[in-house]
């Protein structure tokens, strides 16, 4: 059990839902929401790219709003509702921004494609994918360094469509 | 990284004590800068971390021609604020124009007031020069690269920019911070609350060990007032200004009543400049006296090879700025 330098113990009970299940852990004060869900949780879906707040590879929701797990102290999610990528899925099958994913080709090497996509969600929950211009400028917190880009914009676009029900 | 206690406060005035009474403590509000600094970069060692989020400092309430904006509303609340869309344009310029919305989500505005600076060498243990780290050390950043680094309240003990997009238009209406201590409360305005280094990088604030900042009162421009925020930035989007400005303009018949101005990328600390104001008080409107406002803006520069090129670069970013906001107003 680890402790601070004067001896105070460093150990916090969390109870956080994730994916719609309640989780308990006890952890160190120092684990990232990040490292609790691949590491304690494995749910590995959440990459970690830069591990500290520029890339957007690490992009989940916190009660529905997408934020950066690399930041996130795991202790700081007590009593909230985390989603990932895992919890995406709808009876079993793909969510539409995933499949907007697929079918234009959004990826290249794929790190970075599950932060894109909790991104995506989160973005067409926001109303902010009216344009090509709007979804670039709020989705400029996802880097793809395959640089697919286009192939992004155009999955996003469609996603945004069929949820307006066009 | 070192280990700390991790403690979530239910109240503010048992929050400030816990960091008060502890000369190793410190606070986490949205932890962007706090989380990086603390795990990351291993530059802040606090043996206790008192976590503010859960504090009732969340809301926004227009009170008259006053909006209070609580410590703990986030970037992208206050940007989805009606009044502040109505009211203050420029301010939710600036929020959106920083960072990206997850980082919006998790960023609070008492947080981003208190923003620590994002020059490299002072987030980096292994450079020993850094006035602001470890004072009397020296500044790496003068005699090494820099790009993103002030050339306003700058010297050579110290160049590290104050990086907020929201402070400048914040401080160019002069909005107020309100500071919870353990014995009392105090209110400062912004424009004295930022200390320009000189010789005690160090200090950067009026704030005392546990003074909690709890709200910032924004005035609303006045009806009709003209506003705008440029950023200028070595890509389109989330990336840290190399210049911007923030201008309010109250025009008469093409004839500047009032003016507000201050410049971001450039300052030590959120850079108002009052003597670009007092050319554009009463003056006309034309690029003459934009220019003439420029030069007054950016006055006495300390510039480094690296950052030379900030001079007529924010000139040119306040003139664009002058120039936008007065677009139409005849």
């Amino acid at each position: 059990m680890s402790e601070t330098a004067r001896g105070v113990a460093t150990e916090v009970d969390v109870t956080v839902r994730v994916n719609g299940s309640t989780r308990r852990l006890r952890l160190d004060s120092r684990v990232t929401l990040l490292d609790a869900l691949r590491d304690r949780l494995e749910l590995t879906g959440t990459k970690k790219g830069c591990d500290q707040g520029a890339c957007g590879a690490c992009t989940v929701l916190a009660d529905g709003k997408r934020v950066l797990s690399c930041l996130t102290l795991a202790a700081q999610c007590d009593g909230r509702e985390v989603m990932t990528i895992e919890g995406l899925s709808r009876d079993g099958g793909l969510h539409p921004v995933q499949e907007a994913f697929i079918r234009h080709d959004g990826l290249q090497c794929g790190f970075c494609t599950p932060g894109q996509i909790m991104s995506a969600v989160a973005l067409l929950a926001e109303g902010r994918a009216g344009s090509d211009e709007e979804i670039r400028e709020f989705m400029s917190g996802n880097i793809c360094r395959c640089g697919a880009y286009p192939n992004i914009i155009a999955a996003i676009r469609e996603a945004a469509v069929r949820d307006a029900g066009v | 990284m070192r280990a700390f206690e991790y403690i979530r406060a239910d109240d503010v005035a048992s929050a400030v004590a816990l960091v008060s009474g502890d000369p190793n403590a410190h606070y986490l509000a949205g932890g962007t800068t706090q989380v990086d600094l603390m795990l990351k970069d291993g530059v802040l060692e606090p043996e206790r971390l008192v976590d503010i989020t859960r504090l009732p400092l969340r809301g926004i309430a227009r009170d008259g021609d006053l909006l209070r904006v609580g410590a703990m509303a986030t970037m992208e609340e206050l940007a989805a604020d009606f009044t502040v869309a109505e009211r203050l344009p420029f301010v939710r310029e600036a929020l959106l124009a920083g960072a990206s919305t997850q980082l919006r989500n998790m960023a609070t505005i008492g947080g981003n007031v208190l923003q620590r600076t994002r020059c490299r060498y002072f987030r980096d243990k292994a450079v020993a020069a850094c006035n602001k780290r470890a004072p009397g050390s020296g500044c790496a950043a003068v005699s090494g690269a820099a790009r993103m680094h002030a050339i306003l309240g700058a010297s050579e003990h110290c160049i590290a920019l104050h990086a907020s997009d929201l402070c400048v238009p914040l401080v160019a209406v002069d909005a107020v911070a309100h500071i919870q201590g353990a014995e009392a409360q105090r209110s400062v305005p912004l424009t004295e609350f930022y200390i320009v280094p000189g010789d005690r990088p160090d200090v950067e604030n009026v704030l005392r060990h546990g003074e909690l900042l709890t709200a910032i009162d924004i005035p609303l421009l006045p009806p009709g007032t003209r506003s705008g925020y440029l950023k200028v930035r070595d890509r389109a989007s989330y990336e840290f200004a190399l210049t911007s400005a923030a201008v309010a303009l109250a025009i008469d018949d093409g004839v500047i009543a009032d003016a507000r101005v201050a410049l971001g990328g450039v300052g030590t600390i959120p850079w108002r400049a009052p003597e670009a104001e007092a050319v554009l008080r009463g003056a006309p409107l034309g690029a003459q006296v934009f220019l003439m406002a420029a030069d007054a803006a950016v006055h006495d520069p300390f510039t480094v090879t690296g950052t030379a090129f900030k001079v007529e670069l924010a000139k040119h970013t306040l003139v664009r700025t002058l120039e936008t906001v007065a677009e139409g107003s005849a």
